[in-house]
């Protein structure tokens, strides 16, 4: 079980960003007051957590513009 | 210590098998600092010297500024530094402070954990406070939330003293063999009712969060006069401390680089690394991962001079609209959009004054 500790990140917003050809890319999301661009990388703490509360319901990820 | 004792120490650590690489901490001297210090550290995260992570419960207690500070004992060049900036007597049930370590369930086979000859580890460490007292510090196993514990005692304020604790093997719970989070080493340094009020876990068992600070008898957030740094810090298997395995820098760095990289620095000269993307207006720049990291990484861009951070030769100096990052364990590549879109396709675009932050973090 590792999201024992995973609690610990506010993240106010999450969208769907493209990056060059790539489309959804990775996430812009502003976690802990900071915008960050987080991976589709389950083994990336960041993303684990927006996946954590998005199943919880508590956090939707935006299309991308 | 005897030479006999030395010999015999040797012969211990050459059965568990490790004469060389026995240190499984990264950074354990505190040499490499790739964040630099912090100050009005409330809430969770990495801060100051690589690999460390300042953890709370459900919430943080008290103000701190976390540091790579010169002071250290001999032999060594730096310590962790938590100095408490802004003091809180009177921590919720649930408020929680520790300082953590953490580990890839791939560089813990050698702990044969879940099996019945899982090996005994030794924690040791040099530590200071002026807060005298009891403390704790645990490994918390987070593939299979278990736990074990010791209180560790720092008799004289001001003083670095050297800490040994050796932990039973598991025999429950084998870690995961990827590279995922599956151990994490915490001290423990305040705790509000909900960490204090078990017991301390000397033995293997299932993590209760009562326990895990259940040994502590002060509190860092209780005066601004507070603090505490640790250095050599060495988890190795098997039940003797032997002495501290130092790494180059070069190694060490390397051996974090793995976890968090400062790409750009923010000197005025910094070469470019933006070129021409397909789009007007749009610049793609790409930066290889070499070696690799542990994770596809988190990135973030910080301008250091907001005007003139972008230079179009023979064009003008502009500021930057939007940054997008997209990674993997092997590249980050960044696409930039000016402010000012000149309707140009053909040139290419230097950036000024900015750090890139590239996050694998456990």
């Amino acid at each position: 079980m590792r999201s024992y500790d995973m609690n610990e990140m506010t993240i106010t917003s999450a969208q769907y960003v493209s990056v060059g050809l790539v489309e959804n890319a990775s996430i812009r999301a502003t976690i802990d007051g900071q915008e960050l661009f987080v991976p589709l990388d389950p083994a990336n703490r960041h993303y684990a957590e927006i996946m954590r509360q998005v199943e919880a319901g508590t956090l939707t990820i935006q299309e991308a513009e | 210590m005897s030479k006999a004792r030395q010999l015999a120490d040797l012969g211990n650590v050459y059965d568990d098998g490790a004469l060389s690489n026995r240190n499984m901490v990264v950074n354990g001297g505190m040499t490499v600092s790739q964040r630099g210090n912090s100050t009005g550290v409330t809430g969770a995260g990495y801060y100051g010297p690589d690999r460390y992570r300042f953890t709370v419960g459900s919430a943080g207690v008290g103000t701190y500024t976390i540091s790579q500070d010169t002071d250290a004992p001999s032999g060594f060049g730096y310590s962790y530094k938590i100095d408490c900036t802004t003091a809180d007597a009177s921590p919720d049930a649930t408020d929680a402070v520790f300082i953590a370590t953490r580990f890839e369930g791939q560089d813990l086979q050698r702990l044969k954990k879940g099996t019945a000859d899982a090996a005994s580890v030794t924690l040791s460490f040099w530590v200071k406070s002026n807060l005298t007292g009891t403390y704790q510090a645990n490994l918390f196993d987070l593939d299979n939330t278990r736990i074990i514990g010791s209180t560790y005692t720092i008799s004289v304020a001001g003083t670095w003293e050297y800490k040994t604790i050796t932990f039973a093997g598991d025999t429950s719970g084998a870690f995961s063999n990827d590279n995922g989070l599956s151990l994490q080493v915490e001290w423990a340094l305040d705790g509000g009712t909900s960490y204090t009020s078990g017991a301390v876990p000397t033995s293997w068992e299932a993590t209760s969060n009562a326990d895990r600070a259940a040994g502590l008898t002060v509190n860092l957030a209780d005066s601004t006069s507070n603090y505490w740094q640790i250095t050599g810090v060495q988890l190795e298997v098997g039940d003797t401390a032997t002495p501290f395995e130092h790494r180059s820098y070069g190694d060490e760095l390397a051996r974090c680089q793995r976890y968090f990289r400062q790409l750009k620095k923010e000197d005025a000269n910094d070469y470019p690394f933006i070129r021409y993307h397909q789009s007007v207006n749009s610049y793609l720049g790409n930066v290889k991962l070499f070696p690799p990291m542990r994770a596809a990484p988190t990135g973030s861009l910080t301008l250091v001079q907001s005007s003139n951070a972008i230079h179009k030769p023979s064009v003008r100096w502009d500021t930057v609209s939007s940054a997008t990052f997209g990674t993997s364990p092997y590249h980050v590549d960044l696409e930039i959009a000016p402010s000012t879109n000149d309707g140009l396709n053909s040139i290419a675009l230097y950036m000024y004054g900015y750090k890139i932050f590239a996050d694998a973090e456990l």
